[in-house]
């Protein structure tokens, strides 16, 4: 479902349905961001740069380019990836290891913050390593099939199917 | 179109994530507009996806919208004054036309209110999923957290402590034996993970002559983070022992991996 009505209002500088929308994307996009990232000091202060450039350029989404989801997942995927690359970045001397999402949600379990840790060991134990591979590169870190073929040295023609099963999977696993 | 083919294809995930070129979005569109169950389809996807990176954020950011609002200059100032003019000359002959009026502008704005109402219906909803999938997960633990109380509270059942052995000398287990259900719940929190290939395989014992009666396996050791299980036990047990046995399980204990053993007290 595309909250329709939320985007016109937002297109037409409404605070009411800013706020809504964030209520709505800001929990997952900072996710997003924060598995670029890996600071949350950091991952704020991108969070907080989407959200402006949400407000800012909400005339230029169009339904007919993508979901506003997807368009709210671009914002967030560039400017988290900016910021990496950024000089101030690289001087504070983070360290980008190579984990994908995964490794959050298993020390997310394993230090088990409150409530919200309980039942994450369901989205790790359903997907098998290519899985988790393939998810992390083309959905969180935005990388094209062919990048993604690239890098994880299987055939192009195979990317899009293999994701499709992993999706399934996670699917069949949340009950959506 | 055969809509089934097109769906697994897989396109319309790689459409969510932003994947696909401005050519491939814009043929997505159009299809979309044509099939409603492909639409479904686009919208579970994106449920899913939401849930997954909610799973992986850090925390529920609310506090950081409190500086974009700053940021925005937003006020919160809602108030806004409506002036009213007002003019009482002639308002008799007027009268039949404002009403004419009065009532055409309230039907439309019941139009439109209830299309705003419709809106708000689909806005909630996704708000609803959204919450609705972590509700789920911590419902489920707590109703089974709940159940594990009363067995714990329940004066008939009878608590058995299960010592270690010599295998490993840190380990030990506890069965809560509730006889009237025919129920042994196991407390394996002070067992250590089996290793790779390996389960740990309950067994009910009658001392004289000693014969073992398996209760079943532990199979999901590592997944049930409050690690009590229950089993059925329909035995005359006099004690509790569990083992350590290859995956599946076996016939008879292997007793050179005994962790723990426990007798019943006839008290």
């Amino acid at each position: 479902m595309q909250p329709k009505e939320l985007i016109l209002q937002l297109q037409s500088k409404n605070e009411k349905a800013f706020q809504r929308i964030y209520e709505m994307y800001s929990e997952n996009t900072f996710g997003v961001i924060y598995n670029i990232i890996r600071d949350e000091e950091l991952s704020q202060e991108v969070l907080q740069d989407v959200f402006i450039k949400i407000w800012n350029n909400a005339a230029s989404y169009s339904e007919k380019k993508g979901r506003f989801f997807t368009w709210i997942l671009n914002i967030a995927r560039n400017a988290a990836i900016d910021k990496i690359r950024s000089k101030s970045f690289k001087n504070s001397q983070k360290n980008q290891t190579a984990d994908n999402f995964v490794d959050i949600l298993e020390e997310k379990n394993s230090f088990s913050h409150k409530i919200d840790a309980i039942g994450i060991q369901k989205y790790i134990d359903v997907l098998e390593p290519l899985c988790k591979k393939v998810i992390d590169l083309l959905f969180f870190k935005g990388f094209t099939q062919k990048e993604a073929s690239e890098e994880l040295e299987i055939p192009l023609g195979t990317i899009k199917t293999r994701n499709r099963i992993c999706i399934n999977k996670l699917r069949e696993n949340l009950a959506v | 179109m055969d809509i089934e083919k097109y769906i697994t294809s897989g396109i319309l995930e790689l459409y969510v994530y932003g994947a696909l070129s401005e050519k491939e979005n814009a043929e997505v569109y159009e299809i979309l507009q044509k099939y409603p169950e492909i639409e479904t389809e686009v919208q579970e996807i994106e449920k899913g996806l939401i849930q997954l990176s909610t799973a992986i954020s850090p925390y529920n950011p609310e506090k950081v919208y409190a500086r974009i609002k700053d940021k925005l200059n937003f006020t919160d100032d809602e108030s806004q004054v409506i002036p009213i003019n007002r003019k009482g000359n002639h308002w008799t002959s007027y009268l039949g036309w404002a009403a004419s009026v009065a009532l055409l502008v309230a039907l439309g704005s019941q139009y439109n209110k209830n299309k705003d109402l419709q809106q708000q219906v689909v806005d909630t909803q996704i708000e609803k999923t959204l919450l609705e999938g972590k509700i789920n997960v911590v419902e489920e633990d707590a109703s089974k957290t709940k159940l594990l109380l009363n067995v714990l509270r329940n004066k008939d059942v009878i608590q058995i402590p299960l010592a270690a052995q010599k295998v490993d000398p840190t380990a030990y287990a506890s069965v809560y034996w509730d006889k009237e259900n025919q129920t042994a719940y196991i407390d394996v929190a002070g067992l250590p993970a089996p290793p790779p290939g390996k389960v740990y395989q309950v067994w009910s014992l009658t001392l004289d002559p000693l014969t073992p009666t398996s209760l079943g396996v532990l199979e999901k050791f590592t997944e049930d983070k409050n690690k009590i299980f229950a089993l059925t036990n329909i035995n005359n047990s006099e004690a509790f022992g569990i083992t350590l046995e290859p995956e599946g399980g076996s016939k008879t204990p292997t007793l050179e991996q005994l962790y723990t053993l426990g007798i019943v007290s006839s008290s």
